[in-house]
């Protein structure tokens, strides 16, 4: 469990911050730049100081101004990957990897960390002469190598290019998945955050907005201001069930039914969040038999936004909640409504690997998945 | 040295120590300077940073008398360290090389200070969120990333110190083998009759000498920067 309670206070913006999490998986950070995401995690590393409050990781105080406990950043024992790599030019790659090490020797755990980051080639080099990705996995390697009880990391991805992005978002992925290592994790990139993302924390203006699993906080109306209209969706589970090699589709099981992606490189028993975006969301209010869209999945109309703009977002439940972007007039004209029966349209291809994000292990606290109002 | 004469190779080894010592026992007061100039801020340090930065300004005889009056065998350190510690500073080498020391120590310091300056403090957070201590940081990271500043500060008050004169010649006079540095003889020189050749050789070994300390500098300084990394990282 990481229970944070901070307020610091810095011109004109004020950090007043209360969560509580499940100390597993990735714990995203989301909000506009300029929310607060950066002074927290770095409340969080013991580089910047609250005013006033409390920080605990699993039972351990990191922080508390009652009790007058203050750990500096390199007794914390949490890894931080910076925005910017921060490794050190005048040390080789080794040197950078084992610098976190100092006097705890594990040459097991260091093959192991550098197999997995495939950083081998890297070893012998100086900083100066590698490319952006390879900086921050160097940066990621360094700070789990470190052997901290948790990792944060402060928007890795936003200095690289598309191509980077997906390899360091592979490999982060994959090191979620091998080293059970909790993640605090900042961002304002909501694909990152739909393909990472466990627990979400909503910051905005200084303040938590809401807490909880990101299913339930991508789905919910009245956060879409910040989480964002363009990219706006629902996020549900989903486990492949099987690949249908001759056509390279992938059958997903979800709390619905069936969905078909297209691309076949998923294994089966995969354990997947999918993010549906409401812009690749039709409706249709009986099921059309002369169409190329592969899924068709009825529903019932639970609640229509109602922004000031041409289209508006219809959240339905189709044994999960889905939101299917539509124009005001096509609202009218087909007269949807809640409690209407409808059919969505999703088409196949609107799911490539940027919608779909690997699930860690088992989730705790899942059932619980009440969303925590922000806390005044 | 049989191309020197003694005399030359007295100025000479005497100038040499002198240097050496001054530059060397001033490298750590350097650094403090240094530090507390770019890392904190304190009420007086615009009067600190005026105070370090004096010795450029006053004229070099100002600074000698200075350090007569403070160091001489009446003055007030001068008296204490000759009771406490038998140590006699006016009139010996050892005058001589703090004479030069303090001449030099505003060039050693803003060296020093531009290095460290510019080293990224992001590295710095870094390297303690991976476990390290304030002081493992500092000799880990922050001295060897400011190490050409270091040296070129070291070099730059070694190079000032090989020239010191007029503080030099108020403070500790001109006594041969003893505080008769290469200026100060050449400048013997030039006030005796019919000695024009020994001066000139004089005044070319100490531009001989002044361009030999300026190679060693820029080889060293070229080592240090490609052994901290062929391009130093962007880091803001």
């Amino acid at each position: 469990m990481i229970e944070i309670d901070v307020t610091r206070q810095r011109g004109a913006f004020t950090l007043q911050a209360r969560f509580e999490a499940a100390s597993e998986g990735v714990i995203a950070l989301f909000g506009r730049s300029g929310a607060g995401k950066t002074t927290l995690i770095n409340l969080i590393a013991g580089l910047e100081r609250p005013d006033a409050g409390r920080i605990v990781l699993d039972g351990r105080v990191l922080y508390d101004s009652e009790a007058g406990a203050i750990v500096p950043p390199e007794r914390r024992r949490l890894g931080y990957v910076f925005q910017d790599g921060r490794l050190f030019p005048h040390l080789s790659v080794r040197r950078n990897l084992a610098y976190g090490r100092h006097g705890n020797p594990d040459g097991a755990a260091f093959d192991r960390i550098v197999d997995l980051l495939e950083l081998r080639p890297l070893l012998g080099r100086k900083p100066g002469t590698l490319s952006g990705g390879e900086k921050q996995r160097v940066a990621i390697g360094r700070a789990l190598l470190s052997q901290p009880d948790a990792l944060l990391m402060d928007e890795p991805l936003a200095s690289l290019d598309a191509g980077r992005k997906a390899e360091i978002l592979d490999y982060i992925e994959r090191l979620r998945a091998e080293t059970h290592l909790p993640i605090v994790y900042v961002s304002h990139a909501s694909d990152e955050i739909v393909r990472l993302a466990d627990t979400l924390v909503l910051l905005s203006d200084g303040k938590v907005a809401a807490v909880g699993p990101i299913e339930d906080l991508m789905s919910r109306l009245n956060l879409r201001p910040l989480t964002g209209r363009y990219e706006a969706g629902a996020v549900i589970p989903a486990t492949v069930a099987g690949v249908q090699d001759e056509v390279g589709l992938t059958k997903l099981d979800f709390p619905g039914g069936v969905l078909r992606v297209s691309g076949s490189d998923l294994p089966a028993g995969r354990q997947l969040r999918v993010r549906v975006r409401a812009r690749d969301v039709s409706l249709s209010l009986s099921p059309p038999n002369d169409i190329s869209i592969l899924n068709v999945l009825p529903g019932t109309v639970q609640e229509i936004g109602d922004e000031p703009e041409p289209q508006v977002d219809v959240l339905i439940d189709i044994g999960c909640p889905i939101w299917a972007r539509i124009t005001r007039h096509a609202r009218d004209r087909l007269g949807i409504e809640p409690g209407a029966r409808v059919y969505a349209l999703i088409k196949a291809s609107a799911f490539d690997r940027r919608n779909l994000g690997y699930s860690g292990g088992p989730r705790n606290g899942k059932e619980a998945a009440e969303p925590t109002p922000a806390p005044k | 040295m049989s191309i020197l004469t003694p005399l030359e190779v007295e100025a000479l080894s005497l100038s040499l120590r002198v240097a050496a010592v001054s530059a060397a026992a001033s490298l750590p007061f350097g650094l403090a300077a240094a530090w507390i100039l770019a890392r904190i801020r304190f009420p007086g340090l615009v009067a600190f940073d005026a105070l370090i930065h004096l010795p450029l300004v006053l004229p070099p005889v100002v600074v000698g008398y200075g350090l007569l009056l403070l160091f001489g065998r009446r003055g007030p350190v001068g008296a204490w360290l000759d009771e406490a510690l038998g140590i006699q500073v006016v009139f010996t080498w050892k005058g001589a090389a703090l004479a030069a020391a303090v001449m030099a120590f505003p060039l050693m310091v803003r060296a020093m200070r531009l290095s460290l300056e510019a080293v990224d403090r992001g590295l710095e957070s870094a390297a303690r969120t991976l476990g390290a201590s304030r002081a493992r940081v500092f000799f880990t990271i922050t001295l060897p990333l400011m190490a050409p500043g270091i040296l070129a500060g070291a070099v730059l008050a070694f190079a000032r110190a090989l020239g010191e004169f007029g503080a030099t010649i108020t403070f500790v006079s001109n006594i041969p083998g003893e505080t008769r540095t290469l200026p100060i003889a050449l400048y013997t020189l030039t006030q005796t009759p019919d000695a024009e050749a020994a001066a000139v050789r004089l005044a070319l070994i100490a531009a001989g000498l002044a361009a030999l300390a300026l190679i060693a500098s820029e080889w060293l300084a070229r080592r240090l920067k490609s052994r901290i990394g062929e391009t130093r990282e962007g880091t803001t």
